[in-house]
C-alpha cells in the first residue's frame, strides 16, 4: 500500500462547508464544517466518527448527492479530482464522473438495490450508461462482476431479484454495481455496518482483495474502529463536523493526542482485560444547529479547562509527520488529567 | 350461418379453457393464488379473453356486412330468428353482426385511449413528485384544474370544434381528458419512492435525472398503475357509450356499442333487442374489468407479499 509522501493525493478535499437549512427558525445545521483531508491512490483512508458527525454528508458531498435544498455546499469548498473542481463542474461532466470513476458503496444493501430488477441489469447499468454496452455485453460483464465479488454461480444467480439473495450476497452485488467501471476511487458507507460480523468479516476481505486486484483509493467510512484497525491504512477522526485527528492507523492506535480519539478506543471491548462494564465517552454529540463554542468537543472532555471552552484549536501537529490533532493538550500536554 | 355458430362455440370454449389453464398455471405462485382467489377472477378473465377474441376474429364470427341493409323494408326491427339470432334494426342491420364489430370499437377506443392517459398520467405524476418544488407545485395545480372541469363539458366543448369527429381523435380527446387521477396516483408513489436509497444509488452511478425517473423509480410504481388501469378501460368504455348515446361519439354507419343503444332508445317497446344487445355487452365487459382490477389490487398488493 501506498504511504502519503511523493506522490500526489488523487483526491484533496479543502475546507468542505456543507449546510443544511432546517424548518421553521431551527436555523442552520453546520453538519459538515471545514473539513479537508487528501486519498492517496491506491491507499484505503478510514473516516471514524459516531452517528451525526458528519461522515456520510462528507461522503455524500463530494459527488455532490446532497439533496438541494435544503442542502447546499457553502461557497469556498474545494474538492479537487483530477485537476478539477467537483463542486463546480456542470451536471453532465459531473455525471461522467459519478459510478464512472468515484463509485459509491451504500449503508443498506437491503435498499439501495431495486427491488424491481434483477442484480445483473442493476450490476450492468452503470457500464451501460457510462460505456453504452449492449444487452448481451452487459449481462456477460455482469456475470463477472458477480464472479469477481465471490458469488458462486453466477450465469444463474445474474437472473436473481435481490430479495431472493441473503443480506451478505446482497452488499457484494452491491459491491460489483461500484465496481463495474472500474473506478479510481471507491467510497464505501458503513459497508458491513448492516451486517452480521461473520459476513462483515467477509466484505471486508473482499474488499482488500479486491483493492490489490484493481489498484483502487478506498475511503472507508465507519463508526467501528475495529473494522478501521483492520483495513486501513491512515485515519481521519471526525467530530462534530470537523476533523479531530488524522494519523496513520498504526500511530493513531498507538498514540492518540485527541481526547475524543482515546475515548473511541477506549470503548473497544477488550478480551484481555476484563472489566464489568463498557467504557463510554459521556453525553452525545451535540445538535448540529448549536456547535458549542471553542472546542466542540469540551462537553464532553475529561480534561477541559478555560482555554477550550473559549478557543477553538485548529489542526496542530502532533509531532511525526502526518499526524495532527484539534487540541490544545497537544500544546500545552501538562494540563492532562490523570485518569481515574 | 354455421361458420357464426362454430366460431362462437370455439370461442366460448377457448376463452374457458383459457382461463382454466391460465389459473392452474398461475396457482403455483403466491400473486397467482391470490389473484384467482377472487370468485369471480376466473369468470372475469374469461369474459374478457371471449370479448377480446370475438373482436379479434370478427370477419370469422360475423355473419353479415355490419353495414349492409339487405332490405330496409321487410327486415326491419324483425326479432331474433335462426338467421338473424339477435334480430335487426331499424335498418334492416344484422344485430349480431353490429355488436361483434362494435367490440372491435368498444374495446379499441377503450383500451387506447386508457393508455393515452395512463402515459399522460405517469409521466406527469412521476415529473412532478420527483422533482418537487415549483414544477410539482405547477403541474398539480393544472391537474386540479382539470379535476374541477367536469370532463363531459370537455368533450362536448372539442365535438363543437369538430364538426365530424374521427375515430382517433375521439381517442386523444377521451384519453387527454382522463390523466388527472393517474397523476395524483402517480405522484403519491413516487414521492414515497424516490426517498428510497436505490435512488441515491442510481444517481451515484452516473444517471442522468430521467433515467432515475423512468428507469428506476417509476417501474416501482407499475402495481398501482396496472390495477388502474384495468379499472379504467370499464370506466372509458361506459364514456364512449355515453357520448356516442348522444350522438357525438362514433356515428354510423360505424357500429360502437354506445351508438347501437341510442339507435334503439325509440324502440324499446317494440324492439328492445336493438339496445339490450350492446348493453349486455357493455355490462358485462365493465363488470369483468372491475372484477380483475379488484383481484389485480390484491394479488400486487406488496404488503401481501410473503417473501
Amino acid at each position: 500500500m501506498t504511504q502519503p509522501g511523493g506522490t500526489a493525493p488523487l483526491l484533496a478535499v479543502r475546507d468542505l462547508k456543507t449546510y443544511f437549512v432546517t424548518g421553521r427558525g431551527g436555523g442552520t445545521a453546520r453538519a459538515v464544517d471545514g473539513v479537508s483531508f487528501e486519498l492517496y491512490p491506491g491507499e484505503t483512508l478510514g473516516i471514524v466518527g459516531e452517528s451525526g458527525c458528519g461522515k456520510t454528508v462528507t461522503s455524500l458531498s463530494i459527488l455532490r448527492l446532497i439533496p438541494e435544498p435544503p442542502g447546499h455546499i457553502r461557497p469556498g469548498s474545494y474538492i479537487e479530482f483530477d485537476g478539477r473542481n467537483l463542486l463546480t463542474l456542470a451536471p453532465r461532466d459531473l455525471r461522467a464522473i459519478r459510478g464512472n470513476r468515484i463509485a459509491m458503496v451504500f449503508q443498506e444493501p437491503m435498499t439501495s438495490l431495486n427491488p424491481v430488477f434483477t442484480v445483473g441489469d442493476q450490476i450492468a447499468e452503470a457500464a451501460v450508461v457510462h460505456q453504452g454496452l449492449s444487452r448481451g455485453a452487459a449481462r456477460a460483464r455482469a456475470i463477472d462482476m458477480l464472479r469477481l465479488v465471490g458469488i458462486p454461480d453466477p450465469e444463474t444467480r445474474v437472473d436473481d431479484y435481490p430479495h431472493q439473495l441473503s443480506g451478505g450476497m446482497r452488499q457484494r452485488v452491491v459491491i460489483a454495481m461500484a465496481l463495474v467501471c472500474r473506478p479510481q476511487i471507491l467510497i464505501a458507507d458503513e459497508p458491513t455496518t448492516a451486517l452480521d460480523v461473520t459476513i462483515q468479516a467477509q466484505i471486508l476481505e473482499l474488499l482488500e482483495r479486491l483493492q490489490a486486484e484493481l489498484g483502487m483509493a478506498v475511503m472507508l467510512i465507519t463508526h467501528d474502529l475495529g473494522v478501521v484497525a483492520g483495513t486501513a491504512d491512515r485515519v481521519v477522526v471526525m467530530y462534530a463536523g470537523q476533523v479531530v485527528e488524522t494519523a496513520s492507523t498504526a500511530e493513531l492506535f498507538a498514540g492518540p493526542r485527541h481526547p475524543y480519539t482515546e475515548g473511541l478506543l477506549a470503548s473497544i471491548p477488550r478480551l484481555d482485560r476484563p472489566a464489568d462494564r463498557l467504557t463510554s465517552i459521556p453525553g452525545n454529540v451535540p445538535a448540529a444547529t448549536h456547535w458549542p463554542a471553542g472546542c466542540r468537543f469540551h462537553p464532553r472532555c475529561p480534561h477541559a479547562w478555560d482555554k477550550c471552552r473559549r478557543e477553538e484549536p485548529p489542526l496542530l501537529d502532533a509531532g511525526t509527520p502526518g499526524h495532527t490533532a484539534r487540541c490544545w493538550l497537544v500544546v500545552e500536554p501538562q494540563r492532562r488529567r490523570p485518569a481515574p | 350461418m354455421l361458420r357464426t355458430w362454430v366460431s362462437l362455440a370455439v370461442l366460448v370454449a377457448g376463452s374457458t379453457g383459457g382461463a382454466f389453464a391460465l389459473r392452474r398455471r398461475c396457482e403455483r405462485t403466491g400473486r397467482g393464488r391470490r389473484f384467482f382467489r377472487h370468485p369471480t377472477a376466473t369468470t372475469g378473465v374469461a369474459v374478457l379473453t371471449f370479448f377480446v377474441l370475438v373482436a379479434v376474429c370478427a370477419p370469422l364470427v360475423a355473419p353479415y356486412d355490419p353495414s349492409a341493409q339487405p332490405d330496409p323494408v321487410g327486415l326491419q326491427n324483425r326479432p331474433p330468428s335462426w338467421l338473424h339470432p339477435f334480430g335487426t334494426d331499424l335498418y334492416s342491420h344484422d344485430v349480431l353482426s353490429r355488436v361483434v364489430y362494435g367490440a372491435q370499437v368498444s374495446l379499441g377506443v377503450g383500451t387506447l385511449a386508457m393508455l393515452v392517459a395512463l402515459t399522460l398520467g405517469a409521466v406527469v405524476g412521476a415529473i412532478a413528485g420527483y422533482t418537487g418544488r415549483w414544477i410539482d407545485a405547477v403541474l398539480m395545480r393544472l391537474v386540479d384544474v382539470g379535476i374541477a372541469v367536469p370532463r363531459m363539458f370537455l368533450l362536448l366543448m372539442a365535438v363543437a370544434l369538430w364538426s365530424r369527429l374521427p375515430l382517433g381523435t375521439l381517442i386523444v380527446l377521451i384519453g387527454v381528458t382522463g390523466w388527472f387521477g393517474t397523476s395524483r396516483l402517480v405522484r403519491a408513489e413516487v414521492l414515497s419512492l424516490r426517498e428510497r436509497p436505490f435512488v441515491d444509488a442510481a444517481r451515484a452511478l452516473g444517471a442522468r435525472s430521467g433515467r432515475v425517473i423512468f428507469g428506476h423509480v417509476l417501474p416501482n410504481a407499475a402495481a398501482p398503475l396496472i390495477v388502474s388501469a384495468a379499472l379504467g378501460i370499464g370506466h372509458v368504455m361506459l364514456l364512449e357509450a355515453a357520448l356516442s348515446f348522444l350522438g357525438i361519439g362514433v356515428r354510423p354507419p360505424v357500429a360502437s356499442w354506445g351508438n347501437m343503444i341510442a339507435d334503439g332508445r325509440d324502440l324499446l317497446t317494440i324492439a328492445p333487442w336493438i339496445s339490450l344487445v350492446p348493453g349486455l355487452g357493455i355490462a358485462a365487459v365493465v363488470m369483468s374489468l372491475n372484477a380483475v382490477g379488484d383481484a389485480l389490487r390484491d394479488a400486487l398488493d406488496p404488503r401481501e407479499e410473503a417473501t
